[in-house]
């Protein structure tokens, strides 16, 4: 059966018809093309608007139209738009085809003649291809409404209540003993200067005791399969040595355990906890961990101390590590970030120079619930330092390091100065680059801190050394830099200096987004779906991401994506079931020869070999649609819907102008 | 215009990144070469080589292929797959005569529009210089007939 093609030529105003003659690709169009099976070719102002859709939908019902072109603008914008166009008219809207003449002809080129005859070429590539496309539907899958949240951190717990308050239940997992995240280590939080225990804790009581959320803690996702509203995930929970059936939380374990451990993940080395420990008094939930690695029975097989006083027999150290399996319909990615690690600056003498402190130091310094109370105290425990020097843009903005804005760091900069000022009264000095300070009362709180009479020096600083050159540097660190408003070198001593180190991927970013199948960007950030309009979603169907893992943020900006990230997985679970995009590839047992190439291509494990027929085959609900092993069978066996081989050889040929009128001999 | 050659290229972008830089080319009004026509894919794994060998066999001067950088593709991986086909198909290209350089693989993030315009633009010169690749049109005009080895016997035709 031949088609019906009609093809319609868009002036987006002038957008298209300012720069390609519109009538001339019509008409040529309906002349050149008719060999294909155009019957009908049409202009017109604007085909996106209702009039230019009707237009569409009377010419398939009254013309009887088989394949429709649009050449208009990119795909991505009025794709949709046409294809439910059709569909009203009755015709299926995988036989609509785009053809972009505004992004790839009249935006990019100037000359009309030129830009014309691309334009007939793009036409007919779509021509072409469109006669080769076939009728899909889109597949509808059920939601399960359950969601998995991973990581406790403030945009996980967000995202966990918005679901959870909404009725749903939650899976919220997180690595470490407790949730919390990075903000339980914090004192304060800029421009407010809230107190940032007492603004989390509520919220991690909340998501603790919430009936909708099932919390586990000390576990990790070890594997994930499926796709959207139905993954199956398997995570791991770590043996706490603690039966949490029993414990009440009571903390005698704690403090009957004689051995002292430096905490060097909530303290950030700072401070001691036990072998057996909650990180922290508020901890959510409160039972405490068993570090395995440093407690005397584990290592010398005696001490057991914590089991004789336990007053409830909760001590179990006979636990195992538990394999969970979960279903779920959508994931929330809420992993957080790690500090850039300080001693890689080496300039800075982070590590080798004891009074270079880094900024989650510092947190744990000026938290009255850290190691010195709260009091602000040299690496000694307590010389109060009458200088301070506050090093912006550590590891961020650097070609060495990280070259993009770690966008936390200058507010955190300031919040510290303003700290070290209240309780010490010392001089405080911030070095920095540029000083950004957008978002609302952030600019007022950089203003404050000015008023307060911290030194603002601007300048990369060069080098933090405690070789004095001369009586006043004696025994004190000196900060080296160009002070590029002045325009001169400067040397200035201080007691304390604190780094404000920039944020960086987590260091298992990769793994974690291989095990999820999202990407990262070059700089190791989750990517995003679309940076400006959906950056929350990802890629990946009902795969979401949040907080810092998508990029370095602060607070606010956190908990409005865990919050957003939530509505849109209860759009998914409201709407019951989801629409899958129809591109799938399938095997054509006959022509298979189960040679097995293309197994090892598919990133998905959508294809498995089936040892009983010898042949291969692809699950179509875990397969994405890349189309690798369509080119890579050699048999020719594999097929892909929307993007077949005869589609894509048809547009070359169009595109070649291979199609057109047999030229008279 | 002047009468320099104006080759004919297909150009094979990835729906992802590639084709989505080419939009932003657009929405930017970045002027660039008009001899690129594209062919959206959905990854640039998707890219049969014998794709590009129908262009050229069509009368395409050059293939340009695009996906998205290492690391960042869109199916995981896959982009490997297609940086591992194209090496191969410069070496098959080359044994069949035809100049490798005239199939170049780009990578162009979403956000690339002006690498994408500017490497299609540098594209386009290089393939000028390397002059039409008439392959597949009449054998008499095919500068690439030289590489047809002449049967010895009409060379030495007999007294």
């Amino acid at each position: 059966m031949t088609e019906r093609v009609g093809v319609y030529v868009c002036h987006c105003g002038s957008n298209i018809a300012g720069t390609v003659d519109v009538v001339d690709v019509a008409n040529w169009a309906a002349e050149k093309l008719g060999r294909q099976g155009v019957i009908i070719a049409r202009e017109y102002k604007f085909m996106c608007s209702s009039l230019g859709q009707e237009l569409i939908e009377k010419d398939i019902k009254e013309l009887g139209l088989t394949r429709v072109v649009v050449a208009a603008c990119s795909p991505h914008l009025h794709e949709k738009t046409f294809r439910t166009a059709a569909k009203n008219a009755g015709l299926n809207p995988y036989l609509v085809e785009l053809a972009s003449i505004r992004e790839q002809v009249s935006w990019v080129h100037s000359d009309k003649a030129v830009a014309t005859a691309k334009a007939k070429a793009v036409v007919s590539g779509a021509v072409s291809r469109v006669i080769e496309n076939r009728p899909l539907e889109e597949i509808k899958v059920p939601i399960n409404p359950n969601t998995l949240v991973v990581g406790g951190g403030i945009a996980g717990i967000q995202s966990a209540l918005e679901i959870a308050n909404a009725g749903f239940h939650v899976y919220l997992v997180e690595r470490e003993p407790s949730i919390g995240g990075h903000m339980a280590q914090f004192d304060k939080t800029f421009p407010t200067l809230d107190c940032s225990a007492c603004i989390l804790t509520p919220r991690m009581v909340e998501a603790g005791t919430h009936p909708n959320i099932t919390l586990l803690t000390w576990s990790e996702v070890t594997n994930v399969a499926g796709y959207v509203g139905n993954f199956h995930v398997t995570i791991k929970k770590k043996a706490r040595f603690i039966n949490e059936e029993l414990c009440t939380g009571c903390g005698i374990c704690q403090e009957k355990c004689p051995k002292k451990v430096i905490d060097d993940v909530y303290e950030a080395g700072l401070g001691y906890r036990k072998a057996v420990y909650t990180p922290f008094a508020q901890a959510v939930p409160n039972f405490p961990v068993m570090d395995k690695e440093n407690c005397t029975y584990f290592i010398k097989g005696t001490c057991k101390a914590c089991e004789k006083f336990c007053p409830t027999g909760a001590i179990d150290f006979n636990q195992q590590d538990e394999m969970l399996h979960i279903d779920v319909g959508n994931i929330v990615l809420a992993t957080g970030y790690d500090l850039f690690d300080a001693r890689r600056v080496s300039n800075y003498g982070y590590g080798r120079l004891p009074n270079v402190f880094t900024s989650l130091e510092f947190e744990r310094l000026s938290n009255a619930a850290g190691p010195t109370a709260g009091n602000i105290v040299l690496r000694d425990g307590k010389t109060v330092p009458k200088n301070v020097g506050i090093i912006h843009c550590v590891g961020s903005r650097d070609k060495n390091f990280n070259n993009y804005c770690s966008v936390i760091c200058c507010m955190q900069g300031l919040k510290f100065a303003h700290l070290v000022h209240e309780r010490t009264g010392a001089t405080v000095y911030n070095f920095y680059i540029d000083m950004r300070t957008a978002y609302k009362a952030y600019d007022e709180f950089y203003q404050r801190v000015l008023e307060e009479g911290t030194l603002f020096v601007r300048g990369k600083v060069a080098e933090v050394t405690d070789a004095a050159r001369n009586e006043r540097e004696k025994g004190r660190l000196i900060i080296q830099v160009e002070d590029t408003l002045a325009g001169k070198q400067r040397r200035i001593p201080v007691d304390m200096v604190i780094l404000s180190s920039g944020l960086q991927p987590r260091a298992d970013a990769k793994e974690v987004g291989k095990l999820f199948g999202i990407s990262c960007s070059m700089d190791g950030w989750f990517t995003e779906k679309h940076p400006k309009l959906d950056p929350v979603a990802t890629m990946t169907e009902g795969i979401y991401i949040v907080g810092c893992a998508q990029g370095p943020k602060d607070i606010p900006s956190s908990v409005a994506q865990g919050a957003a990230a939530s509505a849109r997985v209860l759009d998914k679970i409201l709407q019951k079931e989801v629409a899958l995009e129809p591109i799938k590839a399938s095997v054509d047992s006959a022509l298979c020869s189960g040679c097995r190439i293309c197994n090892g291509l598919c990133p998905f494990n959508a294809i498995t070999f089936i040892e009983d027929d010898k042949v291969t085959e692809i699950n179509p609900a875990l397969c994405q649609g890349c189309g690798t092993c369509v080119a890579a069978c050699p048999a020719g066996a594999i097929s892909g819907t929307g993007f077949s081989n005869e589609q894509i050889i048809a547009q070359i040929d169009g595109l070649m102008m291979k199609n057109l009128e047999p030229v008279e001999a | 215009m002047t009468d320099q050659f104006e080759p004919t290229i297909i150009g094979f972008t990835c729906n992802w990144c590639s084709y989505r830089a080419s939009d932003l080319a657009g929405t930017a009004r970045m002027k660039y070469a008009p001899n690129v026509r594209l062919i959206r894919l959905m990854c640039s794994g998707r890219l049969d080589p014998t794709f590009v060998l129908r262009a050229l066999s069509d009368g395409a001067d050059g293939v340009m292929i695009t996906g998205c950088h290492p690391g960042e593709c869109h199916y995981i991986e896959q982009n490997y797959k297609a940086l591992r086909r194209y090496l191969l198909l410069k070496r098959v290209l080359a044994g069949m005569g035809i100049e490798p350089e005239r199939v170049k693989l780009v990578w162009a993030s979403a956000a690339e529009g002006a690498k994408f315009a500017a490497e299609t633009t540098a594209f386009v010169e290089e393939v000028r210089k390397l002059g039409p690749l008439s392959w597949g049109k009449d054998e008499s005009q095919d500068k690439h007939s030289s590489f047809i080895i002449q049967p010895s016997s009409e060379k030495e035709v007999p007294a």
